[in-house]
């Protein structure tokens, strides 16, 4: 079980006021200070936080390190996400060999090939939202309107679920992404999707189209290589992550150019070679997956100077990492010029993001195109009253009001 | 500079193609690694040592 300790202060994701950019004051101080501490999770657990960017990524290539959240002292995030975690149960949280075997069912569908083929219909995509926004307005949800169609028409038309469900998955999502949803709440939004899901793949067997979910229906459904439950937590898993991240990414990386104009200058204006550095660089610089990577230590390891111990749970921050002076110079900095291909945004070793070419060709196109839309555009309220998403297991606005 | 990889580790995240496109590409069918270029020229010799950096599962020797 989980070891509880009196002195290791509590995990956090409370941010200072005025810095919503900025990693939880109770954290930033650690890179210096204490590259590995103690801290206390919501269950009275203790995890091992691990700070600097070199400790990060030798752990997070570690076969001796777990992401099965099945293990007792797996520091999960919240109630809800550890109730819910039997649907949780896909390669994200899948030790290896398995990991591999199931993940690369899915890698030769988000190939750098297969992704670039996809930017002209991504830019439609892309325009025909902002010409929307453009008749409607001013002012707008930015998140509404643009930050979160985006993502979820891209990969809804990727994965072959129908785009007129998305006021369903996406409420559904909202509570598998809370770290406030009541276990019940998690649970019923778990299990309906997983339904929904688990259904859709099933009648992709007889009707397949030319998607994912139907190569996965053909390929390992029919064919009884998987289950209809690995198939429906598989596409749980594509469907919520393709797109709460690139949605968050999209809306919080255009209120820091707001706030940053002579960067935001350089996106507008940037070709595509400085565009796909900026993206690095606002991965970088907002971490939007702030609750860490989390795992288990499966054997006595040492790093830093410090043992983990067999059984000891891991967070490792990777907003921390990416704000490590060893690898960025001045990094509290946003310098969209900068080289940060380094970052951890995406995480590292054998989990890191499988949908990560994805985001970058749907970013690239997404902050240069709304940009030059609205060379006008700000936001319609003052900075301390946008809702960040504080709570969430991904960071950025609830909301982004902005006019042009 | 010789490059090699040990494709039972990779997890075809791509960083290799995306930094070094002249020297890595991925199979259509899962995504895996295919050096194209095992002795590359000196001009490459920079990206490809970035692209063994970056690469999460450590996947590619350089010697
Ligand atoms: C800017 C957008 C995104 C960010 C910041 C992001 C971040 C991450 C991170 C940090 C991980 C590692 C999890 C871990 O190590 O525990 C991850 C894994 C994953 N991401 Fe993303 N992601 C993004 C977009 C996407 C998209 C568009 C997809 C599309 C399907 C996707 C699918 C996945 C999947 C399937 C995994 C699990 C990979 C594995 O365990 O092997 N992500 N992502
Ligand atoms: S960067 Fe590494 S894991 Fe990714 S495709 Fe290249 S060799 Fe494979």
């Amino acid at each position: 079980m989980t070891q509880t300790s009196a002195a290791a202060p509590a995990w956090t994701t409370r941010r200072a006021t005025g810095c919503p950019f900025d990693p939880p004051p109770a954290r930033s101080g650690l890179l210096g200070r204490e590259p590995i501490s103690r801290v206390t999770l919501w269950n009275g657990g203790t995890a091992w936080l691990v700070a600097r960017h070199a400790d990060q990524v030798a752990l997070l290539r570690d076969e001796r390190v777990s992401a099965d959240n099945r293990r007792p002292s797996y520091p999960s995030l919240s109630a809800a996400s550890e109730a819910t975690r039997a649907h949780n149960r896909a390669f994200i949280t899948m030790d290896e060999p398995e990991h591999n075997e199931q993940r690369r069912k899915f890698t030769g569908d988000f190939t750098i090939k297969r992704m670039e083929a996809l930017r002209p219909r991504i830019q439609e995509i892309i325009d025909e939202l902002l010409d929307a926004m453009e008749e409607s307005g001013p002012p707008a949800d930015l998140v509404t309107s643009f930050a979160l169609p985006l993502p979820s028409l891209v990969i809804c038309e990727l994965l072959g679920v129908p785009y007129e469900d998305h006021a369903f998955f996406q409420r559904a999502s909202a509570y598998l992404v809370d770290t406030r949803s009541t276990v019940e709440d998690a649970l019923t939004a778990s299990t309906e999707l997983v339904e929904y899901l688990g259904d859709l793949v099933e009648r992709k067997v007889s009707a397949p189209g030319d998607d994912l979910l139907s190569r996965l229906a053909t390929g390992y459904l029919a064919t009884g290589l998987s289950t209809r439950e690995e198939c429906a937590n598989e596409a749980r898993l594509l469907l919520v992550a393709g797109h709460e991240t690139t949605a968050n990414m999209i809306a919080l990386g255009t209120c820091a150019l707001l706030q940053h104009p002579e960067q935001l200058a350089a996106v507008r204006d940037g070709d595509p070679r400085l565009v796909a550095g900026a993206v690095e660089e606002l991965l970088r610089y907002l971490t939007i997956t702030h609750m860490g990577r989390r795992r288990v230590a499966l054997a006595d390891i040492e790093i830093g100077g410090t043992t983990i111990r067999a059984g000891d749970a891991v967070i490792c921050a990777g907003d921390l990492a990416n704000r490590d002076p060893e690898v960025f110079e001045d990094p509290d900095e946003l310098r969209v010029d900068r080289q940060a291909r380094r970052h951890l945004a995406f995480g590292s070793g054998p989990h890191q993001c499988l949908g990560q070419n994805l985001a970058r060709v749907e970013l690239q196109l997404a902050y240069p195109a709304l940009l030059r839309r609205f060379p006008g555009l700000r936001l319609d309220r003052p900075l301390t009253e946008i809702p960040f998403r504080t709570d969430m297991a991904v960071y950025g606005v609830h909301e982004l009001p902005v006019t042009w | 500079m010789r490059v090699s990889v040990e494709t039972d580790k990779c997890c075809g995240a791509g960083q290799c193609v995306l930094v070094a496109p002249e020297v890595f590409d991925q199979r259509d069918e899962d995504g895996v690694v295919i050096v194209l270029d095992e002795a590359p020229p000196a001009e490459v010799h920079a990206s490809v040592t970035e692209a063994a950096q970056l690469c999460p599962a450590a996947a590619i020797a350089l010697s």
